[in-house]
């Protein structure tokens, strides 16, 4: 008889359900209870980089706005680098800057919104770079479990060919569902589709 | 080529993102197949939280709210540890609840459910994990409710668990069921669970060692997040 692997298993997941906000916005629920709310602010005022204003909204397989999502966010400061001990140069990292955010729908359009800088250029462990991106993270009724997803730059075309994630989608089509539109000068637009037409990728992260 | 950090996610734990016994599911589940990733840089990192973030009684949901009085239905802690895949303690995370109060009904503007609001229960929390992955909130144990998937489909008594972990490929949102209720095997939520064994993983115990005399029963709920790979440095024998 060989050992046994007693490894734990994971937590299953399940839906965050209607009332996320309850947890994780209770401003947004319609009472105030917490005396900060997380994740309102990304990048404070000071922090080096181009300020930018990201929207967008998420559409089900019907086409209908899902005005119950939550969404969060992560990045990397102007330069790459992410405010983590993980990260090799996070004593270089951008003071006052979080790096995480969460945001939710406008309750009867769907439309969601977060202002933060543009990220930079993320290295790679094996040298070379990934392309600036966030990673988004979505919850909602009837998602069993949290989709992850990536929104890179429509000016970082160049850098888009070598960027491990984009190059690995193999139907090449479904890459620009991973490219913001720009809207205005610090503005982008990124709509996500969970099903259907236009289904954006979601990653095993 | 290194190997991922994580252990790759064993998706047979969780719900297929189709599970038509909840509705709800059936247009807000991608059709396609998710795209494998090696992790970079941007999955093992992931926000960091700390005291200064949290208030003093955040994780007393009994007293969070109200203004004086106290809310009505059985006391409760619910408490545990969240540990990894290989049993290690994650410390210092953020653990988010929510929940409806003991009447089944949830302090938001889209819920009409008749049962009655609690004027001094709102219905949300927050800890942060000590050295140990030791977490624990006191709150109120929340009543079941109708809701439209069948008819008359009804939820289980179930708290909202929310856990960042230490990277952001580990973030996870689950429920937390109650050790007994007939209600868990009916439900179309819990029935997206494939696995019977994992179900079982999600339901908390009666805990009378940590229940308070007089005071509060007791519920005990471990949290697994994803475990990493890892190799023993001398300078850092506990692991990444």
């Amino acid at each position: 008889m060989v050992q046994p692997l007693n490894y734990l298993k994971e937590t299953p997941s399940q839906t965050a359900g209607p009332y996320v906000h309850i947890g994780l916005a209770p401003g947004a629920a319609g009472f105030r209870l917490f005396e900060q709310e997380l994740g309102q602010v990304i990048a404070a005022p000071g922090v080096p980089g181009e300020r930018i204003r990201v929207s967008g909204v998420v559409r089900d397989g019907t086409g209908a706005p899902v005005k119950d999502v939550l969404i969060e966010v992560w990045q990397a400061d102007a330069n790459g680098i992410y405010p983590h001990p993980e990260d090799p140069r996070v004593a270089e990292c951008a003071p006052g800057f979080r790096g995480w955010g969460r945001v939710i729908t406008e309750f009867e359009t769907g439309e969601w919104a977060f202002e933060t800088i543009r990220p930079g250029a993320v290295p790679m462990k094996a040298g070379g770079v990934q392309a600036p991106h966030l990673t988004l993270w979505l919850v909602a009724r009837g998602i069993n479990v949290g989709l992850a997803t990536r929104m890179y730059f429509p000016e970082d075309a160049g850098l888009h060919d070598t960027d491990p994630v984009l190059r690995s989608i193999e139907q090449r089509q479904r890459v620009a569902t991973l490219i913001a539109k720009a809207e205005a000068p610090g503005q982008y637009r990124f709509d996500i589709r969970l099903q259907g037409e236009g289904e954006t990728v979601f990653i095993d992260i | 080529m290194k190997p991922a950090e994580f252990y790759e996610r064993d998706r047979r734990m969780h719900p297929p993102a189709y599970a038509p016994v909840y509705k709800t599911s059936v247009p807000r589940s991608p059709g396609q197949a998710l795209l494998t990733l090696r992790q970079t840089m941007s999955e093992i990192t992931g926000p960091t939280f700390g005291h200064n973030d949290l208030g003093p009684n955040d994780n007393d949901l009994i007293v969070n709210f109200g203004h004086g009085g106290l809310p009505v239905g059985e006391r409760i802690i619910v408490h545990g540890r969240v540990l990894d895949e290989n049993g290690r303690p994650v410390p210092r995370t953020l653990v988010e609840i929510w929940q409806a109060n003991a009447s089944g009904r949830y302090r938001h503007k889209k819920d009409v459910y008749l049962g009655a609001l609690d004027p001094n229960f709102g219905g949300c929390g927050r800890a942060l994990t000590d050295d140990d992955g030791y977490y624990y909130f006191r709150t109120i144990k929340p009543g079941p409710y109708p809701w439209l998937n069948y008819v008359n489909s009804w939820r289980p008594a179930h708290i909202h668990v929310s856990v960042f972990g230490t990277s952001f490929s580990q973030r996870l949102i689950t429920q937390m069921y109650f050790e007994g209720d007939p209600l868990i095997a009916k439900c179309p939520i819990v029935q997206t669970i494939p696995d019977p064994e994992a179900v079982q993983r999600l339901i908390a115990p009666l805990d009378m060692n940590t229940a308070v005399p007089m005071d509060c029963l007791a519920y005990k709920f471990d949290i697994v997040l994803r475990g990493r790979r890892s190799t023993l440095f001398e300078n850092r024998l506990e692991g990444n």
